[in-house]
């Protein structure tokens, strides 16, 4: 599914293309549509890695023996693709040397709208694909997101919007397509995770703040660039680490207040404290020690937070940059910090191998009160499991 | 006149004969052997025991300690166990095969076979260990001495070599570590240990399991360890600092001695973690940066085996104010007599039965009396320039970058990245190592967290030669070349080994594990089993 306006205004410097008006005036400062390319590049690679893998398996007779996952040999050759007419998608499966069936025709017009995107996937959705490719930014996630509306499809995005604060595309068109081919190939090791869809607040924006609004997850494939494909040892442990991480929460905060934003991290936290969160908002948890855990706020908002009286605060590094605060968790706001008692009541919640997926870039800030920020600034204890943290650098 | 003339060479085309490839195609055996508990048949024998000599009184074992049968055991000849053995050996890559200089952090150097010869002489393999002390003068005065090459190696004051391997010497000097704050009525207040992410990760690991909690801190933007971290993380409840150095990137901390410096001002211990000393013999000590504690690793630096996962054995080393908690009993030397000293009331305690892993201690002290001083730093120099020797070559291999300290030279390892070949093929460092297996080698890729992406950690120690570095380099080359002309072949490596792929879901599925020969009866072979 291809957004075919979106990046438009990237190099024209008019940021996100959600809109006619802006796409107009995209257009007339002389911007040109990459969205197609982009997705053919994708689509390129993964043709190639399927047709090389069925090639290594009759070369490499036996080699792959014992190791049942399609990536590693006996693969099949071209994938079947399903799609929209035309710049929706037909243009660029056919640009990378595949065949497409076409579900979906957009209307007539000179243009495609949120609605032919929406409309688009439900009807290749509807084909039962293993896998969504959606080649778009941020605006063209939330659609899909929007489309889906709960039903199970793996997606994947290739970048090629303006903003990209969603964690679910790949870092590039190519390394999109790998993932996408090792997806299909159901290699053992690559598995599911649930990556934030995100968007810039345009309200906000318009009114001169830079704001960001998490909007739910997405089922993507995880191929972690960073992880050890084969493990040889404990690995990032999800479940175990995060299992840790929950019990020192507890053990902090004690007989007291935790309001938790949004991300993967504090999510699964809550859900082993046995609290039943909201997908996307900012919740208050009671906890006490010996009894189950109570959810005293859902979703609230800046003065609701406020209300609740003095909280702890659990924060993790959510979207695909590694902002702490100031995306996606507005409601966490300057004020609500300083009341909670700002630097020492912070709990940032991260496991190792997510912190060290950020490749060394620092956690991120930006609550719009820069005294704030200096203050929070600086290396933060950042917990990584039961009694142990590591200190990380926090910047704006 | 005539001139002689050399024979013609054969043509390449001439396939009766050729020269040796460039590579060696290297093929494992798959003997496809049963277990042990399959092999032989009842009352087959290996040796005949003889019957005890009727001078000796024979030893009643309580009835309610006898079994009700004899043990399932294997029932073989001679000829069997060995044959037996000896297949599965070549389904292994040995130390002594391979080029094993891709063991980064974990050292592979050569182990002298005539230390081996030293621990099977009777006079140490017949030893038991309930023997009189008066009777074992000789073993107990190569451990003194030991100890004290080890105190002039490390400037320490007291060393103890009752740890059975560097992690358990790690775990010896945290339990050290605790006595002293409980002895001095801090332990309450001092609960916090520090350590480094490129720390080997038995640091943590050790300070959790005694009992502390651990801050990681991460490196700087140039791969140092963040100095301004340490000074957020010291205060009232600082313990201890335990950090490696040169960390496992193979960087040498050059404010190692500012890092000891603030930590002891906070009121906190420093430990050195020196298992991999092998860039630093002789070079620079733990004394003299400051260090309280330290510990060696008798396989990674001192030349005993590898022993895949033990026995090995560990060297802590103290300063005087520490050395009340070593662990009992001691070895003490009054200039005539060796003997054990039990009577330690602030000791840790037992670290392991009786006084270490003799065989190891031996083997170390043999490699160190046979280098003398200037032969251990002319190891160490060795092992560096062998190490930048290698980092001149492989950062030059299409697809390598060399993180972190740009344009600075490494001590005894590099921590390679192969994160550009990923970006360009897809293929993971895995792939690469596996591939290497094709070539009679392998490398290892780091710890987990992969702080450094598609790592790749070599190490080459003293004990290669140039030719094999040019080898390995050469075999590195040639899967890079591979990776960017036909991925899939090192996608789908090994392709030469015993076996190729494991399926890794199995590595994390108990239910496919048979650890013993009853699991593997039950699981594997659908018996019934008690």
């Amino acid at each position: 599914m291809v957004n075919p306006v979106a990046g438009l205004g990237g190099r024209v410097g008019l940021g996100g293309t959600d809109g006619r008006e802006r796409r107009h005036r995209a257009l007339a400062l002389g911007a040109r549509a990459l969205a197609g390319e982009r997705a053919a590049a994708a689509l390129r690679e993964l043709r190639e890695l399927r047709a090389g893998s069925g090639v290594g398996a009759g070369a490499g007779a036996g080699a792959g023996a014992g190791a049942g996952a399609g990536a590693l040999g006996g693969a099949v050759a071209e994938p079947e693709v399903v799609t929209a007419a035309g710049a929706m998608g037909a243009d660029s499966v056919a640009a990378a040397g595949l065949t497409a069936r076409v579900v979906y025709v957009p209307g007539a017009g000179d243009e495609t709208s949120a609605e032919d995107t929406l409309a688009a996937v439900r009807a290749v959705v509807a084909e039962g694909v293993d896998l969504l490719l959606l080649a778009g930014g941020d605006g063209t996630a939330r659609d899909v997101l929007t489309a889906l509306d709960g039903v199970h499809c793996p997606v994947l995005g290739v970048p090629t919007g303006v903003k990209m604060h969603s964690a679910v595309f790949g870092v590039s068109p190519r390394a999109a397509g790998q993932v996408a081919a090792a997806w299909l190939a159901r290699s053992g090791s690559v598995r599911l995770r649930d990556a934030e869809v995100m968007d810039r607040d345009e309200d906000e924006l318009r009114a001169g703040r830079v704001a960001s609004r998490l909007y739910g997850w997405l089922p993507v494939p995880d191929v972690p660039v960073r992880v050890q494909q084969r493990k040889t040892g404990s690995t990032a442990g999800a479940p175990e680490a995060v299992g840790g991480i929950a019990a020192e929460v507890a053990e902090r905060v004690g007989d007291g207040l935790l309001a938790l934003g949004p991300g993967s991290t504090t999510r699964a936290v809550a859900a082993a404290l046995g609290a039943d969160v909201s997908l996307t908002g900012v919740d208050v948890l009671a906890l006490r020690p010996g009894h189950p855990t109570e959810v005293v706020l859902r979703d609230g908002g800046e003065d609701a937070l406020l209300a609740a009286g003095p909280c702890w605060i659990g924060l993790s590094p959510i979207g695909g940059q590694g902002f702490l605060l100031g995306r996606g968790n507005q409601q966490i706001s300057p004020r609500v910090l300083r009341a909670a008692g700002g630097r020492e009541r912070l709990l940032v919640l991260c496991t190792e191998q997510k912190l060290a997926s950020l490749g060394g870039r620092p956690l991120l800030l930006d609550t719009g009160d820069e005294a704030l920020d200096a203050e929070l600034a600086g290396h933060l204890p950042v917990i990584t499991g039961r009694r142990r943290t590591s200190l990380y650098r926090l910047t704006t | 006149m005539t001139a002689h003339h050399a024979p013609a060479p054969v043509s390449p085309e001439d396939a009766r004969i050729a020269p040796k490839p460039r590579l060696r195609r290297f093929q494992q055996a798959s003997w496809d052997e049963k277990l042990i508990f399959e092999l032989g048949s009842p009352g087959e024998r290996g040796v005949l025991v003889p019957a005890p000599d009727p001078a000796i009184a024979p030893v009643e074992i309580p009835p309610a300690l006898r079994r009700a049968e004899p043990p399932a055991l294997p029932e073989m000849s001679q000829q069997q166990v060995l044959r037996h053995y000896l297949r599965l050996s070549q389904e292994n890559l040995g130390a002594d095969l391979n080029i094993d200089v891709g063991q980064g952090t974990c050292t592979m150097k050569y182990s002298p076979k005539v230390n081996d010869q030293f621990v099977r002489d009777p006079r140490i393999a017949a030893l038991h260990p309930l023997q009189d002390e008066d009777t074992v003068q000789g073993v107990l005065g190569i451990i003194h001495s030991l100890e004290l090459l080890l105190k002039e190696i490390s400037g320490m004051d007291r060393v103890s070599l009752q740890p059975a391997a560097g992690s358990a010497a790690i775990y010896t000097n945290v339990a050290m570590i605790r006595a002293y704050f409980a002895a001095r009525g801090e332990l309450e207040q001092r609960d916090e240990v520090i350590t480094t992410i490129f720390s080997h990760p038995s640091n943590a690991a050790c300070a959790k399991t005694a009992g502390f909690k651990v801050i990681t801190l991460h490196p700087d933007a140039d791969g140092y360890p963040d100095i301004e971290a340490l000074k957020a993380a010291v205060g009232p409840r600082t313990a201890a600092l335990l950090i490696t150095n040169p960390e496992d990137t193979g960087i040498y901390n050059p404010r190692i001695e500012e890092f000891v410096r603030i930590v002891h001002e906070a009121g906190g211990l420093c430990s050195y973690d020196q298992a991999n000393a092998n860039g630093i013999l002789g070079i620079t000590r733990a004394r003299e940066a400051g260090f309280d504690l330290c510990h060696f690793n008798l396989h990674k630096t001192f030349s005993t085996p590898h022993a895949c996962g033990g026995p090995a054995a560990g060297a802590s080393a103290v300063t005087e104010e520490l050395a009340p908690y070593l662990p009992r009993p001691t070895v003490e030397f009054d200039g005539e007599r060796y003997r054990l000293d039990d009577d330690r009331p602030e000791s840790i305690g037992k670290m392991r039965p009786f006084y270490g892993v003799v065989p190891n201690l031996v083997r170390a002290y043999a490699w160190i009396m046979s280098l003398g001083a200037e032969g251990l730093r002319s190891a160490a120099e060795t092992a560096v320039l062998n190490n930048n020797y290698l980092l001149h070559k492989v950062r030059r291999i299409p697809g390598v970058s060399v993180p972190y300290a740009q344009g600075r030279p490494r001590v005894e390892q590099v921590r390679y990245s192969w994160q550009k070949l990923h970006e360009d093929t897809g293929l993971h460092s895995e792939d690469i190592g596996l591939r290497a297996a094709d070539f009679g080698t392998h490398y290892w890729t780091s710890h987990h967290p992969y702080l450094v992406p598609e790592p790749m950690t070599l190490e080459p120690t003293e004990s290669y030669t140039r030719a094999d570095l040019d080898e390995y380099v050469a075999i590195l080359t040639e899967i890079a070349r591979e990776a960017y002309e036909s991925p899939e072949t090192v996608r789908t490596a090994p392709h030469r080994s015993t076996i190729h792929r494991i399926r890794p879901e199995t590595l994390e599925d108990p239910a496919t594990w048979a650890v013993s020969w009853r699991a593997y009866r039950r699981k594997i072979l659908g018996e019934a089993t008690r």
